[in-house]
């Protein structure tokens, strides 16, 4: 890599080329289309097959943790829909829900409905990202076309809830930014029925297709005690035959009354990970109609002064509350001293955050546990053995998001 | 049922043979069990959680970085049990002079990325892990981001910069 | 009333009919390569972070590059001619951007798409370039965190007009 000597070469190999002289090491990335932004993986061939594989990451490595330990605890929320940008709504939710249970908060009914609206249909963008992607790379340029249509739907639509397309912050510690403008539950139905129609055609474009079967079935398969062991968790781990999901066993928001399957696979292979994410955003779709069902009038935010905002007027009428808004924005809202882990199930698995707080209204440590980066560590399993071809909807499978996995 | 086990797991480490143990009173800290371990404890009591208590997914490892103290740096372990359905944390300390851990690659194969972070970040070194080569940060890179001490605008360009500008230190 | 005429020469004083036209027929000249290289850019998406989302957007419906001519994007440097920096570029990101930018070959052109790679965005720590201008020279800046399609489609046109704009001497102080 370091051709030109100036510049010098970020990563050491695992194995160097030239080792043995019946392989090839081939570098594959960080630039790389297949590769979903910036992982590097240097595959040792024999032929057209993969013997080993060396996983790299960290090109994305943004240093999200040391920024967050100088911000107030609300300015570190825009930090945490980068993470996951594909399902930027869960990890703001996970964050916030982890800070309110260190100041022993409870949100507002209205608030704990749709969050785990959001979350749900964030985690529709976020399989529909996956999916669209890992099926443009297999050449299915149609199915792309139409998942991404839908998702721009999508984006649109909670771009006139948050303001913002994509990286929304719209979560905020003690409820939610503000409430739901008029006519958008309306459009909710209707983007959901064209996203079960849309959804469709992808089912009758892929399901059956025999190139697809050929391509994905029987790759990239992965074994319950090693999907375990890797620590695996989300829909990677589903696809082995464990229904295992942070919503049902340790279930957090409103998930309890909700009436909803967990998808699980047979053979933890590239087929039984697209279908479990399919059924899963069948199943998601199912969970925002119920929770269209159970939203009450009711204020967004806890009323707390801890945590949120005075009204406007009374920052301008009242003194106490020009001090409180002045000191939530200025110092920010001062967090008990300890340490707390919540996990949320993230559209990849597990999203842990652990906090540390030392009584400031600045974080001491935030750390998120990202599902993506556990699963590089693992990626090396579905990858050996198999062709270099194999590697594409391989690697789409596992729906890697670069924010999440370097942080 | 998650308190059930957790008193089984307190009672099992604290009598558990070998180096000192449970150093403080186990506590659980919303609804996860903490446990303080000397720093040699720690292989011994991961392992007895994944093979006594099923704790099958090892989620994290992290460490965080008290300088006025010492030991200075507390490591942290967290594991989640697909059985019982609950998550424990194990701490230990370890001092800035020899940040030495046992490292967990021989129960979970999920601790090799997950040290070499925590390796990267603040400079643990976990004994028994054989690669433990930078993963977040790159060849070259001199210190770890995020001990307190590390200014947090100190980059080390791999490329050097074009004319007229300049490295932030 | 009369209205004062004022005559501007179309030729510097002292040029003759001559240069004049080698004048016009230079400028058609520069015209029609601008005209066919604003229309037919070649983009490699030097995708990282949270911005390709907003980039994969803009290449689908209903925004779509397509109609500017910047559709297909080639994943070689070798044969494409946009280098669009979509995301954040780390340190140890730097050297690939480096070398993906020097196996580009002339006329090339770079994108900084998004705040990450215009200034660092709000990543101001000891990972992230603060700009990817201080290892490649940028032609276009486009703003926004990510920036919404319409901000990129207007960052295209505009490069489209600067690519439109540019000369091509034939005789130049070398020749």
């Amino acid at each position: 890599m370091a051709s030109n000597p100036r510049i010098a070469n970020p990563v050491r190999s695992a194995f160097a080329p030239g080792e043995r002289d019946d392989t090839v090491v081939v570098s594959i990335g960080p630039s790389h289309p297949a590769t979903h932004g910036t992982i590097q993986i240097f595959a040792e061939m024999d032929g057209e097959r993969i013997l080993r594989a060396d996983v790299h990451c960290g090109y994305l490595h943004r240093g999200f943790e040391k920024e967050c330990e100088s911000h107030t605890w609300h300015n570190c929320i825009p930090y945490m829909d980068r993470l996951n940008y594909c399902s930027p709504l869960i990890n703001d939710f996970a964050y916030c829900d982890a800070v309110e249970r260190m100041m022993g908060i409870e949100i507002t009914r209205r608030a704990v409905v749709l969050r785990t609206l959001l979350s749900e249909y964030s985690r529709l963008t976020d399989h529909i990202t996956c999916i669209a992607a890992s099926l443009m790379e297999l050449g299915a340029m149609t199915a792309f076309l139409y998942m991404v249509m839908i998702r721009d739907y999508m984006y649109e639509h909670i771009a006139a809830l948050t303001g913002a397309r994509v990286t929304h912050s719209y979560g905020r510690i003690g409820g939610l930014a503000h409430d739901l403008p008029p006519g958008w539950l309306a459009r909710l139905e209707e983007i959901l029925v064209q996203s079960d129609e849309f959804v469709g055609r992808v089912h009758g474009l892929v399901d059956r297709n025999r190139i697809f079967i050929d391509r994905m079935r029987d790759v990239g398969v992965l074994s319950q005690a090693d999907a375990l062991s890797y620590g695996y968790t989300g829909p990677m781990l589903r696809s082995t035959g464990l229904a295992i999901d942070v919503r049902k066993d340790t279930p957090y928001l409103a998930y309890p009354e909700l009436d909803f399957e967990v998808p699980v696979g047979i053979k933890g292979d590239n087929y039984d990970r697209y279908y479990v994410r399919m059924r899963e955003m069948d199943e998601s779709v199912h969970m925002i109609r119920q929770c269209v069902d159970l939203l009450e009038d009711g204020p967004i935010n806890v009323d707390d002064r801890r945590c949120t905002f005075p009204e406007k007027p009374l920052v301008y009428g009242e003194i106490e509350s020009l001090i409180n808004h002045f000191k939530l924005v200025m110092e920010g809202p001062r967090v008990p001293a300890g340490e707390i882990y919540v996990a949320h199930e993230g559209a990849n698995g597990e999203l842990g955050f652990y906090l540390v707080s030392t009584g400031e209204g600045v974080p001491y440590k935030v750390h998120c546990r990202a599902p993506s980066f556990v699963h590089m560590g693992g990626a090396h399993i579905m990858l050996e053995g198999y062709q270099l071809a194999d590697l594409v909807p391989t690697f789409g499978s596992i729906n890697m998001i670069g924010g999440e996995c370097d942080r | 049922m998650g308190a059930e086990v957790f008193d089984r797991i307190e009672t099992r480490l604290a009598d558990g043979e070998g180096e000192g143990q449970v150093l403080a009173p186990a506590g659980v800290s919303h609804g996860i069990l903490v446990l303080d371990l000397a720093p040699g404890a720690v292989a011994g009591a991961a392992r007895a959680l994944k093979e006594e208590f099923a704790f099958d997914v090892f989620l994290d490892v992290t460490a965080v970085d008290w300088p006025g103290q010492d030991p200075r740096f507390e490591v942290v372990w967290h594991f989640y049990s697909t059985a019982h359905k609950v998550r424990v944390r194990l701490k230990a300390r370890v001092a800035e002079a020899s940040p030495a851990v046992p490292s967990l690659t021989p129960l979970y194969g999920s601790a090799g990325f997950m040290e070499r972070e925590c390796h990267d970040m603040y400079g643990i070194v976990f004994e028994g892990n054989a690669d433990l080569r930078p993963i977040l940060l790159y060849e070259g890179f001199v210190g770890h981001p995020l001990r307190k001490d590390y200014p947090k605008e100190r980059e080390q360009p791999l490329v050097p910069y074009r004319e007229g500008f300049e490295e932030r230190g | 009333m009369t209205m004062d005429r004022r005559v501007i020469p179309i030729e510097p004083a002292g040029a003759t009919a001559r240069s004049a036209a080698f004048e016009y027929i230079s400028t058609r000249k520069d015209e029609l390569v601008g005209w066919a290289r604003k229309f037919s850019i070649f983009p490699y998406p030097f995708v990282t972070a949270c911005c390709a989302m907003e980039f994969m957007a803009v290449s689908s419906t209903p925004y779509d590059t397509d109609r500017f001519g910047a559709a297909l994007p080639r994943f070689s440097p070798r044969q494409s001619d946009l280098l669009m920096v979509v995301g954040t570029v780390t340190h140890k990101q730097a050297p690939i951007l480096l070398k993906v930018y020097e196996q580009m070959c002339e006329p090339k052109w770079v994108m900084a798409f998004g705040v990450c790679a215009t200034s660092g965005g709000f990543y101001q720590n000891y990972a992230a370039v603060p700009g990817i201008d201080r290892i490649v020279p940028v032609d276009i800046y486009i703003p926004g965190c990510p920036p919404r399609p319409e901000t990129v489609i207007d960052g295209i046109m505009k490069l489209q007009e600067k690519i439109a704009r540019e000369k091509h001497p034939i005789l130049t102080k070398d020749f």
